[in-house]
């Protein structure tokens, strides 16, 4: 059984404990060769081939692979292909890449899982033959070199052992370490460096591309264009006492040659300028920072540089410019920031970035620039011998080191996503940029799903509450598939003590969680994903369609699970009791908003699913008000909808969306729903429940949105937001009714975050959520597309006796990490849909012009931020500073008699500019008021022109303002979705 | 609860053992030539000292009409942990421990047979390496074993823990230091495996009730193991004994 050897390892740490742990070595591990026969292999334990092929032209005898820790933590890429197979990942190389990058132990991790690749992993750690321990004074990776070699030499002689001489495989290890290469040779074990290997495999084209560009250790001076960076020892000391500052740094989105840093124990972020300020840190990545002293310490600069488009060669260009611009002028300027330089590296926060390849002109070259589609990438030289094909062609890049010596990052090219300019492709970046999980789904997730001809069993039936009878229908916006509640009403006789009339209400959900098992890889999918994505063309799916569109969705005329919950109402939508039970139901119809309207208001039917129609619209507008009285908060944000052409999938034509009473009705159902849910889980699980809150925003948000209103003479009361909410109803100027509208958009953007929590972490107090105005909310309607509303169900089912707990429903723990990927997601979720609005709006403007009515929304110092109230889209108008002048305290541009200033309305133009492949974007001109020279006039291509090239010189604001938050909606299904509607962000 | 991966991607734990494997045993009876009886006992890195006293008449204040009184005193040496320990004995947990040895030594005795008497046990952790009290009651049962006293049947205390395999779980037996420190469950369970009863179990953390069944098995199915351990090391000391005997007789 187990080798009752015992090896005492000694660590030491912090005030020096000696620590003695036990070191079982045992000699029932296997080696995973089919070509072993002294191992007990079951079947199914055999990963490598007894005569595996040889692709590489360096051995041409059958042979294995052994890497060493970094082949694996820098050559993932070229691993993840599916060139290399029969590889042995020793367990010292595992935990050493596991302790140093978790995101690529779990890749490494995913190769070795898949059996068509034929990794294994060998526990030499453990083996008998295979364990070595550390001599006196030898550093942990020499010891661990060591070990490799040591395995290697086993796995050598294991396998010769019993195979006839010279037909057992060979082993060969790669390092890229010089030294463990000749102590390797010297132990007579075949060795080679990954990039000898990789560049005579045979067969597999690109696989060269992959490979990630060796680091050359810091210290090496020779053609330095940087200074070095800090070891990570100074970096520590300097932090620890106070000379260096740590922070996340910040790139300008205008100025490549300049970025921020937030450190502790300063207001400001901390200004770093220049090659050398910035000293090679990207975006996102964690840098030490010295800060000068305050002498030199300069203001923002407020020009825009862009990396030249030509390829420099390694040579840092002139920052004269910069510099000297920065210089402050007077010391008392208040715009001085603090200003310091990177000094080292703590941790670089690399992903893969999309982009576009700029071809070398030297024909035949090889090494080539890809510049990111992120503006705050810098970028980065990779080697392709594919650069014909790749130039036209998205592509995925990985970054993989910074050398002294060179101007731009090295990275290597990953994989094309398409054609530049091609839907899908373009559809590929907005997901990859966002993170957005949208794999095809696995077969081990596909095999989680009941037969495509389920029908609901007997006995499940008997199990629930039978609502088949009841006159069920679900309202939904037009062409949507995944219908997750339904509703019905009806009188019930008797009356209340106060000789009301009662009702019946109830709202029935999808019940998702009978397919979606805890635990299942379907539900590990799901809770991954966490949210379906809207794109404007595409939804990106929770669930398999299977389950989405058809067996949860509650379509009419056929029988559905759902999970319900069923309140007796008087007249005044007093609730006077809430069940909440499993059922079966079968809606009598599946409605739009549109139809349901027409059927209320058509007099002359009178059947029944009109009549509870009519209930619940009568109970809805009450319930509304009352809300409305508590201080809710209703927000506007600019909606519309593409009319995409079904062929094409392009979009035609782009309106605003239309908001009827039914709307309404669903809605306030829904929330009625979601908070008698929270409050029957906040009691049952008072540490484990999970609950949406929305903060109240800080008055500091407010500060810009007051002062705007004030100016067209309204003070708005925003102490709280009952007081905030009637001031808004008051705010209205009669004969400018999109007005009010406009106010209520940009309070939307004071807003903060909504997000999902667990009970267990927050005090009661923090559960409020401001915009519905209500002590306590979660989401619980619609769990084909939210899995947070998943989660709810079982803790739900759980609490009224129908389902059992499991373990991680009940883990305060485990829900908060839950809730921190589904607020991420969500949030990833939102952006992605924006974008995906932003390129459709970009398509729709491809050949056309339009001249439209809009309304300033704010007022920027190089450009007014304009609302097109039509199309709901806002973008930046770019005045020059030339002819405008600024006035910072009124927030006002002035050019001669004309003064903009927030709320005015204009008249504008609408073109698409092109002129940036990556960087499409729509140009807004003045028509009205006209301002010579500048605005915009019809025959005049001379002043278009002008205008333009003005329009590309100033800062490009499009995408960094705040308003980034906007919640603007283009799902296909929004309008009830809860609180989704206002108070999102 | 899945906390960090105690075991890994292959199914070995940190140390290296499969699940199901106890730490290595190593016992002595006999160990001391005062007290009644005695052993030593190393479980893994865990090693324990137990000695025994009596039965013996019990004081006027303490005695029982109608048994045994046990008497435990559980003490650590100030040299078993890592950093210096400052109270080997009387602080809270090693009172908190020297009551649950009571129980569980009591359940195997047959106190019935010594009315108004008192059998005392002193058990020293020499070193601590996870699983003390496991060891101290199994150490404690080889002691009254070696002082003669009739027990109903061997007396064992295992410990097993909570770990996931690709999503499975899989309870871990004998807890060792690494494993309970890293915050997942521990059930201890003392009990008299051939008989099968439990005469003491205590869990660390909350369990979903889905799990315990699996774990209180695996943690019964270790004290199966020790017992058998525990019986071979009796035997040998027995037989050993016996020899020595003879030779010094004749």
């Amino acid at each position: 059984m187990w080798t009752t050897k015992t090896f005492l390892t000694k660590t030491k740490r912090g005030n020096i404990i000696k620590i003695v742990r036990e070191h079982y070595l045992r000699d029932d591990l296997l080696c995973g060769s089919a070509a072993c026969n002294t191992c007990p292999h079951r079947d199914d334990e055999l990963v490598l081939d007894s005569k595996p092929e040889s692709i590489c032209a360096l051995f041409d005898y059958p042979h294995y692979l052994i890497l060493d820790t970094n082949v694996v933590l820098h050559q993932i890429d070229v691993l993840e292909e599916d060139a290399l197979q029969n590889v042995i990942i020793l367990q010292t190389v595992l935990e050493e890449v596991k302790h140093q990058n978790t995101a690529i132990f779990q890749r490494l991790l995913e190769v070795i899982g898949n059996r068509k690749r034929k990794f294994f992993s060998f526990v030499n750690e453990h083996h008998k033959d295979t364990y070595v321990e550390r001599n006196p004074g030898e550093k942990a990776n020499d010891r661990n070199d060591r070990a490799i070699r040591k395995a290697s030499a086993w796995y050598e002689s294991h396998l010769s052992i019993n195979g006839a001489v010279g037909q057992s495989p060979k082993v060969v290890l790669l390092t890229d370490d010089e030294n463990n290469r000749k102590l390797a040779q010297e132990e007579g074990i075949v060795c080679c460096s990954v990039k000898d290997y990789v560049e005579n495999v045979t067969n597999f084209v690109g696989l060269i591309d992959k490979l990630s560009k060796n680091v050359i250790p810091e210290s090496v001076a020779k053609d330095a264009l940087y200074p070095a960076h800090l070891t990570p020892a100074q970096i520590h000391t300097g932090v620890r006492n106070g000379k260096l500052h740590q922070g996340t740094f910040r790139a300008s989105r205008y100025n490549f040659l300049e970025g921020t840093a937030s450190v502790n124990g300063y207001e400001k972020p901390i200004l770093l300028q220049g090659h050398i300020g910035i000293n090679r840190a990207v975006d996102g990545d964690s840098v030490a920072i010295e800060i000068f002293p305050e002498e030199e310490w300069r203001r923002p600069s407020d020009i825009v540089l862009e990396d030249k488009a030509d390829d420099p060669g390694d040579l840092l260009e002139e920052e004269g410019v910069l510099l000297s611009t920065a210089k402050p002028v007077d010391k008392s300027d208040d715009e001085i920031t603090p200003t310091g330089k990177v000094v080292g590296i703590i941790r670089r926060k690399w992903r893969q970035y999309c982009g576009i390849l700029m071809p070398s002109q030297l024909p035949g070259a090889t090494r080539h620039l890809f510049t990111p589609a992120e503006k705050c990438i810098p970028r980065v030289r990779i080697e392709t011998r594919q650069s014909h094909v790749l130039a036209s062609q998205r592509i995925l890049v990985a970054l993989d080191s910074w050398p002294r010596n060179s101007r731009y990052p090295l990275g290597h090219f990953v994989r094309a996503l398409g054609p530049i300019g091609d839907k899908d492709a373009e559809n590929e970046v907005i997901l990859l940029e966002h993170d957005v999980p949208h794999a095809r789904f696995s077969e081990a997730v596909l095999s989680c799903l009941p037969p495509d001809d389920w029908t609901i069993p007997d006995e499940e039936i008997k199990k629930r509450v039978d609502l088949r009878s009841e006159i069920i229908c679900s309202v939904d916006p037009p062409g949507c598939t995944d219908i997750d509640d339904a509703l019905h009403a009806k009188t019930i006789p008797g009356q209340t003590a106060d000789g009301l009339d009662k009702y019946e209400v109830g709202v029935h959900i999808a019940d998702v969680t009978y397919f979606v098992r805890p635990n299942t890889a379907l539900d590990k999918e799901a809770a991954s994903r966490s949210t379906t994505v809207y794109l404007v063309d595409r939804r990106i799916d929770m669930v398999p369609e299977l389950l989405s569109s058809n067996l949860c969705s509650l379509r009419g005329g056929e029988e559905r699970l759902a999970f319900s919950c069923v309140w007796e109402i008087d007249e005044n939508a007093n609730i006077l009791n809430t069940k909440f039970h499993k059922s079966v139901i079968k809606s009598a119809s599946a409605m739009t908003y549109e139809e349901a309207q027409i059927a209320i208001d058509d007099k002359s039917r009178k059947d029944k699913i009109v009549s509870s129609l009519r209930i619940l619209n009568a109970l809805a507008k009450k319930l509304k008000k009352k809300r409305l009285d508590n201080g809710a908060l209703l927000l506007a944000s600019p909606e519309i909808r593409f009319q995409v052409d079904s062929e094409t999938h392009d979009p035609v034509e782009v309106e605003a969306k239309k908001i009827m009473d039914t709307n309404s009705m669903v809605e306030e159902f829904m929330l009625l729903a979601n908070t008698s849910v929270a409050q029957r889980l906040a009691a049952e699980f008072p540490q484990s429940a999970l609950l949406r809150r929305h903060p109240a925003p800080p008055p500091a948000n407010f500060a810009a949105f007051l002062k705007a209103a004030k100016q067209q003479g309204f003070e708005l009361d925003v102490s709280t937001n009952k007081s905030f909410s009637a001031s808004l109803d008051k705010a209205v100027i009669p004969g400018r009714p999109f007005f009010n509208t406009l106010l209520r958009i940009m309070a939307t953007r004071c807003m903060q975050q909504a997000q999902y929590f667990s009970s267990g972490t927050k005090a009661f107090e923090e559960y409020y959520h401001y915009g519905l105005a209500c002590p306590i909310y979660t989401h619980f309607t619609s769990p084909i597309r939210r899995y947070a509303d998943v989660i709810v169900h079982r803790l739900l089912a759980a609490s009224i006796g129908c389902d059992a707990t499991h373990a991680e429903l009940l883990d305060t723990r485990a829900a908060n990490a839950l809730c921190d990927n589904l607020n991420y997601r969500h949030r990833q979720a939102q952006y992605a849909g924006r974008a995906s609005v932003a390129l459709n709006t970009h398509i729709l403007f491809n050949q056309r012009v339009e001249i439209d009515a809009a309304v300033v929304l704010s007022v920027k110092r190089n450009a007014l931020q304009v609302l097109i109230p039509k199309y709901g889209l806002e973008g930046p108008l770019y005045l020059p500073s030339d002819k405008f002048i600024y006035n910072e305290e009124e927030h006002t541009q002035t050019c001669d008699a004309v003064v903009l200033k927030t709320f005015d309305e204009l008249t504008v133009r609408l073109s698409l500019d092109s002129t940036n492949l990556q960087h499409r974007k729509l140009l807004i001109q003045l028509v009205k008021p006209h301002i010579p020279g500048f605005s915009y006039e019809e025959g005049q291509e001379q002043t278009d022109k002008q205008t333009k090239a003005q329009a590309m010189e100033v800062i490009e604001i499009e995408d960094d303002t705040p308003e980034v938050k906007d919640p603007k909606k283009r799902k296909e299904k929004p309008v009830h979705k809860g609180n989704k509607k206002k108070s999102k962000k | 609860m899945p906390g960090p991966d105690l075991l890994s991607s292959q199914g070995l734990r940190l140390d290296g053992r499969r699940p199901n494997e106890l730490r290595r045993i190593r016992c002595k009876l006999g160990v001391f030539a005062q007290p009644d009886g005695s052993a030593y006992l190393e479980q893994g890195n865990t090693k324990v000292l137990a000695a025994v006293y009596g039965p013996h008449q019990a004081s006027k204040s303490k005695s029982l009409q109608d048994g045994v009184v046990v008497n435990c005193q559980y003490s650590m040496a100030t040299f078993s942990t890592g950093e210096r320990k400052n109270h080997p004995r009387g602080d809270r947990k090693s009172q908190e421990m020297s009551m649950h040895l009571r129980q569980a030594l009591t359940a195997a005795i047959k106190t019935e047979l010594y009315p108004r008497s008192q059998i005392d046990i002193y058990v020293e952790v020499l070193q601590a390496d996870g699983g003390a009290y496991c060891a101290s009651v199994n150490a404690a049962t080889l002691a009254l074993i070696d002082a003669g006293i009739p027990l109903r049947a061997y007396a064992c205390a295992c410990s097993a823990s909570m770990a996931w395999r690709n999503g499975q779980p899989e309870p871990l037996l004998d807890v060792g230091h690494v494993e309970e420190a890293a915050g997942g469950v521990v059930l201890t369970v003392a009990s008299l495996p051939s008989t099968g009863s439990i005469g003491l179990i205590e869990m660390s953390h909350r369990l979903h009730m889905d799990y315990f069944d699996v774990v209180l098995s695996r943690a019964m199915q270790g004290c199966k193991d020790i017992e058998v351990i525990l019986d071979r090391a009796v035997r040998e000391h027995l037989a050993e004994g016996w020899t020595k005997q003879d030779v010094v007789v004749i």
